[in-house]
């Protein structure tokens, strides 16, 4: 069911995560702390290509990782096979590409 | 006292024994005499030659060689030549039934053709690389490569890990945990010549990158061989080997 090419895509894919999720914090607790406002984070990211990069790379790798994980549970834990495996796995992976996605243009196109 | 009353005072086991072949079947229960240092396989051999000559089950060298006489007991699987009832007896009572994983031939003996097709499936087999003229090449015992050689070698294909293994049951392509075993042997072998074709068929669909390092292999094993620990180098062998072959 996994092969080198997918185990691969997971492993790397976290690799990327691990550095993008610290970074996800530490923004977080950093715009808490500062008290800042709905307002000021939008004025900071939006026209951002830096933070337009930081989320979409984490998006990419988000969509890809979790597509992965999600498909090695149907298989053994629900027995969904061939195609209709195939097919789950890119739909949760272009379903959750789509939500970030859009997510990231929000916040980040002026 | 007289040898009848002697035998009068033995204490019995209660033992449930899988009866049926690959269209299903059920427990069946027999009352075995006790002995001391009794094994699995002693109370199985006795239920056959005194209570069912019918009951089918497999043994071969019955000192742990062979690897013929793996069953479930008490729900886990044990070589049962090796295993003592004191050991696992659970309220004067064994469950003894076939291998998991595995389709039931009749009673307690399974089919292994798949689990011996993985062997090859997994490139289990030596490719040597000198010929008989040859000179014998020299191993030196010492080197970390022939050190994690040897931890895997020591394999009875007995199948006790296969019967253990979580991705075994889930996943029927997994090669498991005995030929991943085997195959890290090989990686791991000087002598031998095959190291792409092997990491090629480790890497596939079934290959070395499902399991989920449970560990039931390793906590199972009855010669203490760390399987989970073979696949684990086979997982680094073929990452490497992926970033070499793009260069």
């Amino acid at each position: 069911m996994l092969d080198l090419r997918l185990y691969m895509a997971q492993r790397l894919t976290a690799l990327i995560m691990v550095p993008l999720t610290f970074g996800h914090i530490a923004v977080m607790i950093y715009a808490i702390e500062g008290g800042l406002s709905a307002a000021e984070i939008l004025s900071r990211t939006k026209g951002s290509l830096a933070w337009a990069l930081f989320y979409g790379t984490f998006v990419v790798a988000v969509s890809i990782h979790g597509a992965i994980g999600l498909r090695v549970i149907m298989f053994e834990t629900f027995d969904l096979k061939g195609r209709p495996l195939s097919i789950f796995s890119w739909a949760v992976f272009l379903s959750l590409l789509y939500l970030g996605a859009r997510a990231v243009y929000a916040v980040t196109t002026t | 006292m007289s040898a009848a009353g002697e035998k009068t005072k033995l204490k019995n086991i209660n033992v449930s024994v899988w009866r049926g072949d690959s269209a299903g079947g059920t427990f069946q229960n027999y009352a075995v005499p006790a002995q001391e240092s009794q094994t699995i396989l002693d109370v199985v051999a006795w239920i056959q030659q005194n209570q069912d000559p019918t009951l089918s089950y497999r043994y071969a060298c019955r000192v742990g060689m062979c690897g013929s006489c793996a069953m479930m007991v008490n729900g886990q699987p044990r070589w049962t030549c090796r295993t003592h009832v004191q050991k696992v007896i659970k309220k004067n009572k064994l469950v003894i039934a076939p291998l998991r994983n595995l389709p039931v031939i009749k009673d307690l003996a399974t089919n292994m053709d798949e689990f011996f097709d993985k062997w090859v499936r997994a490139e289990g087999v030596f490719h040597p690389t000198r010929t008989r003229d040859d000179e014998i090449e020299k191993i030196n015992p010492e080197t970390s490569k022939r050190a994690r050689a040897n931890a895997a070698i020591e394999c009875i294909n007995c199948a006790v890990c296969y019967a253990s293994c979580d991705v075994v049951s889930s996943n029927k392509d997994y090669l498991g945990p005995a030929a991943l075993n085997r195959a890290w042997s090989l990686v791991n072998d000087v002598r031998d010549g095959a190291l792409d074709q092997r990491l090629d068929a480790v890497s596939k669909s079934g290959g070395c990158h499902n399991c989920h390092s449970q560990h039931g292999c390793v906590k199972f094993c009855p010669n203490e061989l760390n399987p989970t620990a073979a696949i684990a180098g086979l997982k680094l062998e073929t990452a490497k080997t992926m970033f070499r072959r793009r260069r």
